[in-house]
């Protein structure tokens, strides 16, 4: 219990960091996010309105930088990360809210798949060392070694342009509106394919290899050779013995990768246009959107601290020796 | 009336590697483990007597690979080759007849589990009729008969010292009531306090119980009491073999002379201490001859030559067997090894 007590206030403490700098940063960077405003609608502003736009960014010259930080964590609580830019006058917040969704549903998806399919291979073949099953290690490498953004165009040249089976991109049929309905979802589904397929094949060769390597480690430990002298089904020594110790890594290494779906994509969803976080952020970066980048810098810090605490209450369920009181 | 044999190991040869030049880590090794005794394996780091256990119960990792010879078991149904079985034969078979305990007290349960699923899952493997009940009311017994408090089924290995886990593993080997119970320096990560409890512990079940054990130690001091008969190895082969109390009194073996007089007796007489000169061979580059002659303050000509095999002493003592030319016929014996 002390233990959680202790990890709880450890990711508070962490939270607070990552949000006051997120306060901190653009206030001390030069100009401001009025001023960009300003300049982008060339001067067409009247005083009044870049007071008010002053007041909305929370940016009032006249108030001290304390009150402006209390105003900050008002509003944070209130769900209101200020207006952004891009998408002129969406809160930011309905931005995220909307794009968050399609990369969480699709990359989450695809990360758990990529996860799972991974680590069985790895069981495989780090149990088969030795045998055929090592050549696949190779292939795993390689697919390990090239680069996302030229796997996806790849697909899409294949997939989409010279064989148009899958749509080169965006997360749906332009002609439709987004509700849950069963045309709409169909062709949600038919979209994210190629996106989610290129996602697993380039991260699937990791969690392979990471598995076969811990898989071979842990067969040579004594407990397996004892599971083995016991005469216990084969399964159950490579399973139950033999994996179930070597998945230890694999699950905090998975737990933190979560952290980094809503982020990590970034590339994927620039690929194929898809409407997730990674494509707003990138949009936001272009148009020098300091609150939809603020906003979205504050999502992906949360998801990883989020991760991190599911790292460690999967790393306490699975292994005992962690349950310890201190 | 001779004793009925339980593991007969023949001609047993091991090799460490594949290819042009394997290692030979055992080259021919012959010994008979006879029901309700104590079989001591003894020797210097490295001479195969790990090597021994692990080919013997088919559980040597590569690249080891058994080139030769046969391993009989002799079960209700008569003799069977283990080295023969299918691997169906052999899972049936391990643990139901041959259990073993370790070197690594430490490392021996796996620490994610529970102790009381490690015991029970052997049990449930082979008595697949049993149920769950009764399995936990076996590993509870188990835990108390080896002195550990039944509570402690409910404890992962980490909360456990390595006296305790090691008691574990004992009991764990008792679970199916093996025939033959192979302990591999089983007290190596212990302290002396510690080694002394786990032995006798299991010499009182082997009383109780009544089946056959192996002991492989490098701690000859320990073997002589225990023991009921001692197999002396040395580099991959077996150089004497006798009953305990023989070799302890009239070593016939200059390289058993040598591992005697190398640790200080317990009782009798004070005596000085020597070691044997020189270090273990290189498997991979064996003198010809005798491998011992190297190191061995006998050694006359002909043992760069000749390889000695294992035969009688000069004078043909029941029972024992020795591979020293210095037994051939013809030959004075010195007086250390006359006795």
């Amino acid at each position: 219990m002390r233990f959680v007590l202790r990890r709880c206030i450890f990711y508070l403490v962490t939270a607070w960091a990552a949000v006051t700098v997120n306060f901190v940063i653009p206030r001390v960077m030069p100009g401001d996010p009025v001023q960009a405003l300003i300049n982008r609608y060339q001067g067409q502003l009247s005083t009044d309105a870049v007071e008010s736009l002053y007041a909305l960014f929370g940016l009032d010259p006249d108030a001290s930088i304390w009150s402006q930080y209390v105003d900050y964590w008002g509003r944070l609580f209130a769900g209101d990360l200020g207006l952004s830019f891009t998408f002129f006058p969406t809160p930011v917040a309905d931005v995220i809210l909307q794009s968050l969704p399609w990369t969480v549903a699709l990359v989450g998806v695809a990360s758990v798949l990529s996860f799972a399919v991974g680590t069985l291979i790895g069981v495989m073949i780090g149990w088969r060392r030795g045998t055929w099953a090592d050549g696949i290690l190779p292939v795993t490498a390689f697919l390990s070694a090239v680069p996302y953004f030229w796997l996806g165009l790849i697909a899409i040249m294949l997939l989409a342009v010279t064989w148009p089976v899958f749509p080169t991109s965006g997360g749906y049929d332009g002609g439709l509106v987004p509700g849950l309905y069963p045309e709409f979802i169909g062709s949600a589904l038919w979209h994210s394919i190629l996106p989610a397929g290129t996602v697993v094949i380039s991260s699937v060769a990791g969690w392979i290899l990471g598995m076969r390597n811990m898989m071979v480690t842990v067969s040579s430990e004594d407990y397996v050779t004892v599971a083995q002298a016991k005469g216990l089904p084969e399964r159950q020594v490579m399973f139950g013995y033999a994996a179930r110790n070597a998945v230890l890594p694999q699950v905090s290494g998975f737990a933190l990768s979560l952290g980094f779906i809503v982020s990590g994509t970034l590339v994927m969803e620039m690929v194929f246009s898809y409407p997730g976080v990674g494509f707003v952020l990138y949009q936001a970066t272009g148009g020098q959107d300091y609150p939809l980048m603020q906003g979205i810098f504050l999502i992906i810090t949360l998801a990883v601290l989020v991760a991190n605490m599911l790292a460690d209450v999967a790393y306490v369920l699975l292994d005992p020796r962690t349950r310890q009181e201190a | 009336m001779t004793p009925e044999p339980v593991l007969e190991i023949r001609d047993l040869a091991v090799d460490y590697g594949y290819g042009a030049s394997p290692v030979h880590a055992l080259r021919g090794v012959s010994l008979t483990l006879h029901k309700g005794e104590v079989l001591g394996i003894a020797g210097e780091s490295g001479c195969g007597k790990s090597t021994l256990v692990y080919a013997a119960t088919r559980l040597l990792p590569p690249p080891g690979v058994i080139v030769g010879g046969e391993v009989r078991f002799h079960g209700d149904d008569g003799p069977v080759d283990i080295l023969r079985m299918t691997d169906q034969e052999l899972r049936a078979a391990r643990w139901q007849d041959t259990a073993i305990v370790f070197q690594g007290a430490m490392n021996s349960l796996n620490p994610v589990y529970r102790v009381g699923r490690q015991l029970t899952d052997a049990i449930a493997a082979h008595r697949p009729g049993s149920s769950r009940a009764e399995r936990e009311e076996r590993a509870r017994e188990l835990l108390t008969m080896v002195g550990i408090a039944p509570e402690r089924i409910r404890a992962f290995p980490h909360q456990l010292s390595g006296g305790m886990r090691q008691r574990v593993m004992i009991a764990m080997a008792m679970a199916l009531e093996p025939k033959v119970l192979i302990l591999d320096e089983p007290t190596t990560a212990l302290d002396v306090v510690m080694q002394r409890q786990i032995l006798e512990q299991v010499m009182e079940l082997r009383d109780r119980l009544g089946f056959s054990v192996v002991f492989i130690t490098h701690d000859v001091s320990l073997l002589i009491e225990v023991a009921d008969h001692i197999a002396i190895m040395y580099a991959g082969e077996i150089v004497e073999q006798a009953r305990a109390s023989e070799v302890y009194r009239q070593p016939r073996h200059p390289y058993s002379h040598g591992l005697l007089h190398s640790f200080p007796p317990l009782h009798g007489p004070r005596r000085p201490l020597a070691g044997i000169p020189g270090s273990p061979p290189d498997l991979q580059a064996l003198p010809s001859g005798c491998p011992f002659s190297p190191r061995c303050p006998e050694a006359m000509d002909v043992c760069t030559d000749v390889h000695p095999d294992l035969g009688p002493t000069a004078a043909a003592e029941p029972g024992r067997r020795v591979a020293c030319l210095l037994h051939t016929e013809g030959r004075t014996l010195p007086a250390s090894l006359s006795v």
